[in-house]
């Protein structure tokens, strides 16, 4: 109990006094996962519109295919793209293995069955009529589909937000990818991992309180958003 | 030319035919009322002339082109009409935007997009709401609002789906006040479904009764109300005296008609022995306590039977040999003591009375 206890004391400074390493892990996890989800966004947020909005034979196992993999385990992600990059596998010549491209990349893989999925599901919420209504006021297909998105962008938002909570959060994928290698690819999950083996505790409540509170400023953000 | 042309139009769904054979020529400039109970298909035709829907089989035409073509060619044809549905949209976006999106979406930008937006909102009396959020507005603003969206573009023709609908009385009177403005001022073709017959009446130069899917028949909104051409289309314009009959005689245009035992006069061009229908419109029969020498060919002996209250009118089932209905105020009521068992004396002209062939 003390050594927690002391944990927390020792988190505590480590935060108010801005510890540099600190600092520099929780701005590399806050910037690979904000870029891994904004590739995502910028690919699901049409390929969603584009699903939605079309008609097309097996639609709707191709929607279940989705959301089966929500839950898709981190690792078989990490597996895939460790493969993928490794030296003998089919992108080894780039690289990228051990990078935080990797660890982008895997979490682009990741996140985005969750903001596809959840960008489908807030667009089938908006009333069909939304879309039918822009149609017969001289919109194209393209401007319909836009102004659909935009009047589920609180839906839309939530499925960004929970894509960038799975990111941040994931451990197993940046270990096998992007080798927690110390001031390169380090990331909260990967540092909490490491330094709770090694047994500084400290760190890793500090690590873990950080993690914990960027979670919850996110979900005050997006509870203020969804009231207005 | 006609503006906009339907040639043997039909549609289904789902194999089941909802829309059959409608021939329309709408003009520019021109009020259509498309009228027709619940159900007969209104919206579905409104739908296909917005194109917002292929029909099934027959073609639409504007400004004599076919518009089944490409959907490049039904993107700018439709750019030149708008439509105001029935229970209107309004996005989750300020009044101004909600009216400005039509003009964005046509890209044409700069300051003018301004001045026609508040030009509009001023004619829908929501100039002052333009910050609002759109779906914050009570109904019948926000059907303002989408009427409001549809004129900004200035379109060639505008369908309103019954666009009263659903409102209370006085949102009703501002919206029609607000299409008579619109019908006056502009010279964009309009079609309008309505069930409100009387609506169809006020705002319409011509009228088209749709029933079950098909257009039984068009013309002024006389000519519909006065002269229904068969049995669905006279009960639907509210001709509740609808009696069999045999032309018994004729003497020029005048004829007598024998209907159970008694019989009317009225102008027909239908020849003797012939089987008609007689339509007499409620509103035309007067009831009398004693006989009264006055222009009306037809006068009958008659008992009450019913008497139904009806707001400031009540409505008088007589029966003279046939069940005669009437509508009378009821001030009319009290002051000759109408009900059931009370006889009195039925008249109507033979000029209110429509002859049409018996249809069984």
């Amino acid at each position: 109990m003390t050594e927690l206890w002391q944990g927390l004391v020792k988190a505590v400074e480590l935060i108010v006094s801005r510890d540099p390493e600190v600092m520099e892990i929780t701005v590399r996890s806050l910037a690979i996962s904000a870029t891994s989800c904004t590739i995502t966004a910028l690919v699901c947020l049409p390929l969603g519109s584009l699903i939605h909005f079309s008609r097309f034979a097996g639609k709707r196992a191709l929607v279940n295919l989705i959301q089966t993999f929500y839950s898709v385990p981190t690792v078989a992600i990490g597996l895939f793209i460790f493969v993928l990059l490794s030296r003998a596998g089919p992108l080894g010549e780039l690289g990228l293995l051990f990078t935080p491209i990797a660890m982008v990349l895997g979490q682009v893989l990741l996140v985005m069955p969750i903001m596809l999925g959840l960008t489908i599901s807030a667009l089938s919420s908006i009333d069909k009529a939304v879309f039918e209504t822009a149609i017969s006021l001289g919109a194209s297909g393209t401007q319909a589909s836009i102004l659909t998105l935009r009047e589920a962008r609180f839906a839309v938002l939530t499925a960004v937000i929970m894509a960038f909570g799975r990111a941040i959060s994931e451990v197993g994928l940046s270990l096998m990818v992007g080798g927690n290698i110390k001031g390169f690819t380090r990331t909260l999950t990967t540092a909490i991992s490491l330094e709770t083996s090694k047994g500084d505790i400290e760190l890793s409540i500090a690590l873990g309180i950080i993690l914990i509170s960027l979670a919850l400023i996110i979900n005050v953000v997006l509870s203020r958003l969804q009231q207005r | 030319m006609a503006l906009l042309e339907t040639r043997s139009l039909g549609h289904e769904y789902g194999g089941q035919t909802v829309l059959k054979n409608i021939n329309l020529e709408i003009s520019r400039g021109e009020v259509f009322a498309l009228i027709g109970p619940t159900g007969a298909g209104k919206t579905t035709l409104l739908r296909l002339l917005d194109l917002l829907e292929m029909p099934s089989t027959g073609g639409i035409y504007f400004d004599g082109r076919d518009v089944t073509s490409s959907e490049q060619s039904r993107l700018e044809i439709r750019r030149r009409m708008s439509f105001v549905q029935q229970k209107p949209i309004v996005f989750s976006m300020s009044v101004y935007d909600n009216v400005a999106c039509g003009l964005r979406w046509r890209q044409r930008k700069g300051s003018n997009t301004r001045k026609k937006v508040m030009a509009v909102l001023e004619l829908v009396d929501l100039a002052e709401h333009g910050d609002r959020n759109a779906k914050t507005l009570s109904g019948g603003e926000t059907q303002r609002v989408a009427i409001a969206r549809a004129l900004v573009t200035e379109p060639e023709v505008l369908f309103l789906d019954e666009p009263t609908a659903n409102l209370d009385p006085a949102s009703i009177s501002k919206v029609e006040e607000l299409l008579a403005q619109i019908i006056q001022e502009q010279r964009t073709a309009i079609v309008i479904a309505t069930h409100d017959l009387s609506q169809g009446q006020r705002l319409a130069h011509r009228v088209g009764v749709l029933i079950g899917g098909e257009i039984l028949q068009v013309g002024s909104p006389a000519e519909i109300f006065r002269s229904p051409r068969t049995k669905a289309v006279a009960e639907f314009v509210g001709v509740e005296n609808i009696l069999n009959g045999i032309i018994r005689s004729k003497e020029n245009n005048l004829a007598t008609i024998e209907v159970d035992g008694q019989f009317i006069e009225a102008v027909s061009h239908f020849a003797v022995a012939e089987k008609v229908s007689v339509l007499i419109r409620p509103e035309d029969i007067t009831f009398t306590l004693a006989k009264e020498t006055t222009s009306a060919r037809n006068v009958f002996v008659a008992e009450i039977t019913r008497v139904t209250p009806l707001g400031q009118l009540a409505r008088i089932e007589a029966d003279c040999g046939f069940i005669l209905l009437g509508v009378v105020t009821r001030r009319s009521v009290d002051e000759l003591q109408l009900s059931p068992g009370k006889k009195c004396y039925t008249s109507f002209k033979a000029t209110a009375v429509h002859v049409i062939k018996r249809w069984s």
